[in-house]
């Protein structure tokens, strides 16, 4: 493998991380705002146990992402850098409204509500934006003159492909965080928002497989190259259809420990992510060699070798440091029956 | 105004403002830490609910911090891909080893603030101390980049292109040291003053001698004292950081100080604005040989002026002002410190006099202050370049036109942010007052960082 194929394996990697801890996030964050008035279901409270401590955590990823973008492929970046000016900065508005409305709402409890409506809805509009990356970098939208680069947004805004992605994104982001907070439920004893978050589930799920067939049918009218080349690996993409279905019958078929509750989320969070995992394997094959349809491919935008090797160097050093660090987070805030099953504790005093 | 110059103001504006809460976000950890460790030495509950206190408000700061620093880290990008391209090619390091840094810190902040009641006392300090050190960092390596703008090195350029790149030795660039230094000791220094504006107004507000009096005393005393060890500390470093100008970046020197004829027995001007017609620095003090003493530890050494470079390289002139308003605001750091040291220590009295009280008030904003106008020195004074000798701000910027839109979208956001934060931070503690809080901590029963989150 080139140094180049490795460094784009990790950027892809990443990318797909931070996709799933994304969706959780935004998605947590719009569970909490659509049940914040339903409080005996205690959906609300689940959303929140989760995102409190981990949104930190997951910020500091789309971070990192852009950091191994510039420090691996510095001639993406510039290309980038370019034409996502708009896009990007519309990114950053939302995101940071949506990350300080969020701790608001936690410090100032009696404005919880308007706080968490703001934070709510800036946040499950990111998604959409974030993933009009994807569309951009299949080139129909930039326009290479010269040397320069420029983003023709208005054709990008009247895209049937840039909807499709907007539309996959945001049903995404939906249906895997209500089934991973119908896990985070079960393992919390919530059974109440358990029941809602599996029922959200099971109706987000279709969705957001039908926006994926959406993104097909529009995209082999506007990058006929990739979805050429991702028809070549079909027989993953069915695979990957395979493990939607058996997701979603590990939610309809009874529990295996307990007879009386239907679903076993953990398994279906499980093949879901496999289905994720499956079709973005396929979609980055088939991406490649570009970063920037036509004009930037991973060869041609790779930063100097020694660079890399120094990057690659602080990788292996950087998650042996972190690894511990996370198996004792997850340990406190995944696995703890203490933190899971906490009583709320009394507001105010 | 054109292009570059507007791309430059956003991303100013968001630099400014990104680090009123970086800086306390490197401070206030150090405050925490310290009251931590003196609630385990001395087993006074005041010092556990000020650090249960200021965690909270170091939280809320981080809610804006966090947000406009992913702003700053994907704008760098989106304005200057000329310079990031470069960056990328050379100086990634510091970039992707900050990263591993605020992982650190927030994983191990989400521990200790969710997990405080959960987790044994040392286990929370270890996570406190980790957080703290995750912050140090963050900060040292954003700040290496900034180093290695003024002082590059670990590259050399053939026809154009990079060549020859070894990234360490740009991560080690010269100036590194004492620039990382510097940020880190002010940011200190800062955080505690913030903490004794706060302290020094609550004592003013309150009964002398009251249990509320009390508890704000020590949070004073404790700030004073840190406070003033990194005001001298910063002194020192200041001194050394105006030596690496003489040395790296002579212009930057020359536009700091006025001075325009290159000359042994260089005078040290003191305030006054620098003037282009006259080449003087006008309505300031001049101290006879004391900017080649300060530059090359000599009186003779030959300090380089403005006329041995080309006009186009020149720092704009207003540079002097902010280089001395940075300076004085230590200055008067320090000697509010020693003030303080000597009527508390020395003449042993216990109560500060009204005017002093004042003072402390003033000492944060103060101290946020020399922040600001020491970063826009450091930042203008390199001006025309991104990259010293290597790249132009030209160079750098986006091709993008029509960016004002995007400043004013910014600048917006970033003053409802500001003014939330003030809003939500003073209405947490007005609804959490200190009372609440030592009444909370007595009773063993209700965990003091889960009663009220």
């Amino acid at each position: 493998m080139t140094d180049a194929l490795t460094a784009i394996t990790v950027l892809w990697g990443f990318v797909f991380i931070y996709a799933v801890m994304a969706t959780m996030d935004f998605g947590a964050g719009f569970w909490s705002m659509v049940y914040i008035n339903k409080t005996q279901t205690k959906a609300t409270n689940i959303a929140n146990r989760y995102l409190s401590p981990t949104w930190e955590v997951t910020n500091t990823f789309i971070v990192a992402l852009v950091v191994a973008v510039y420090s691996m492929f510095p001639k993406a970046a510039y290309t980038l850098g370019t034409v996502l000016l708009i896009p990007g900065s519309m990114i950053l508005l939302l995101l940071s409204v949506r990350s300080a409305f969020l701790v608001f709402s936690n410090i100032a409890e009696d404005y919880r509500k308007v706080l968490t409506y703001i934070s709510g809805i800036s946040g499950i509009l990111i998604p959409g934006l974030l993933i009009s990356v994807l569309p951009i970098t299949h080139g129909g939208f930039v326009e290479f003159i010269g040397g320069s680069q420029n983003l023709n947004l208005s054709k990008l805004f009247t895209s049937p492909n840039e909807y499709a992605f907007i539309g996959f994104a945001v049903s995404s982001t939906l249906f895997l965080s209500s089934l991973l907070l119908a896990d985070y439920s079960k393992a919390s004893d919530e059974i109440h928002a358990y029941k809602v978050y599996r029922r959200d589930a099971l109706i987000l799920g279709p969705i957001s497989l039908v926006m994926a067939f959406l993104i097909m049918l529009t995209l082999r009218n506007e990058a006929a190259w990739i979805y050429e080349k991702m028809m070549d690996d079909l027989y993953i993409l069915i695979v990957s259809v395979v493990f939607f279905l058996i997701g979603g019958l590990a939610l309809v078929l009874p529990s295996i420990g307990k007879k009386s509750l239907k679903g076993m989320p953990r398994l279906a969070v499980i093949m879901i992510t496999l289905q994720y995992l499956a079709a973005s394997y396929v979609y980055g094959k088939a991406h490649l060699p570009y970063i920037v349809y036509p004009e930037v491919t991973i060869q041609s935008a790779f930063t100097d070798p020694n660079s890399f090797r120094a990057v690659f160097t602080t990788y292996i050093v950087g998650f042996l440091i972190l690894f511990p660090g996370f198996v004792y987070f997850w340990s406190l805030f995944m696995q703890d029956k203490r933190y899971l099953r906490q009583k709320k504790v009394k507001e105010h005093s | 105004m054109d292009d570059i110059l507007i791309a430059r103001s956003l991303f100013g504006t968001t630099m400014g403002f990104h680090i009123i809460n970086a800086t306390i976000g490197v401070g206030l950890p150090l405050m925490i830490l310290a009251a931590e460790l003196l609630y385990q030495k001395t087993n006074d509950i005041d010092y556990a609910v000020m650090a249960k206190r200021w965690t909270k408000a170091f939280a809320v700061t981080l809610g804006v911090g966090i947000p406009t620093g992913t702003i700053a880290g994907v704008q760098l990008s989106l304005l200057w891909p000329g310079f990031m391209e470069v960056i990328g090619r050379v100086m990634a390091l510091p970039f992707q080893i900050e990263i591993y840094a605020f992982f650190v810190e927030a994983l191990f902040m989400s521990i200790y603030v969710y997990a405080a009641d959960r987790i044994a006392p040392w286990m929370r300090i270890a996570s406190l101390t980790l957080v703290a050190l995750g912050a140090l960092a963050s900060a040292v390596l954003i700040t290496n980049v900034h180093a290695f703008q003024g002082t590059p090195a670990g590259f050399r350029i053939e026809n154009g292109e990079l060549v020859d790149i070894d990234p360490w030795a740009a991560f080690f660039n010269p100036s590194f040291g004492v620039t990382a230094v510097h940020v880190v000791f002010t940011a200190y220094m800062t955080g505690a003053f913030i903490i004794a504006t706060v302290a020094a107004y609550k004592m003013l507000k309150s009964d002398f001698g009251s249990n509320l009096y009390k508890f704000h005393q020590k949070a004073l005393m404790a700030s004073l004292i840190i406070g003033g060890i990194f005001s001298i500390l910063t002194a020192a470093n200041g001194h050394s950081a105006a030596q690496y100008l003489h040395e790296y970046q002579p212009e930057k020197l020359a536009g700091a100080e006025g001075l325009f004829e290159t000359q042994k027995y260089a005078p040290l001007a003191i305030g006054g604005f620098t003037d282009r017609e006259t080449e003087s620095v006008k309505w300031g003090i001049e101290i006879p040989w004391a900017l080649s003493f300060l530059a090359g530890n000599s009186f003779e050494t030959e300090v380089r002026g403005l006329n041995d470079f080309p006009e186009e390289h020149w720092p704009p002139l207003f540079i002097h002002t902010l280089f001395n308003a940075m300076v004085g605001v230590g200055m008067l750091l320090i000697t509010l410190s020693l003030i303080a040291f000597v009527w508390n220590k020395l003449l042993k009295k216990d109560k500060f006099p009204r005017f002093l009280m004042w003072l402390f008030v003033l000492s944060g904003p103060l101290a946020m202050l020399g922040i600001e106008f020491g970063w826009i020195f450091a930042c203008t004074g390199r001006q025309p370049w991104t990259i010293y000798h290597v790249l132009t701000t030209e160079d750098s910027a986006t091709t993008a036109t029509n960016l004002g839109i995007l400043f004013v979208l910014f600048a917006a956001v970033y003053v409802l942010l500001g003014v939330m934060e003030i809003i939500v931070l003073r209405y947490y503690f007005r609804k959490n007052t200190v009372t609440d809080d030592l009444n909370r901590a007595q009773q063993k029963e209700i965990p003091l960082y889960g009663s009220n989150t």
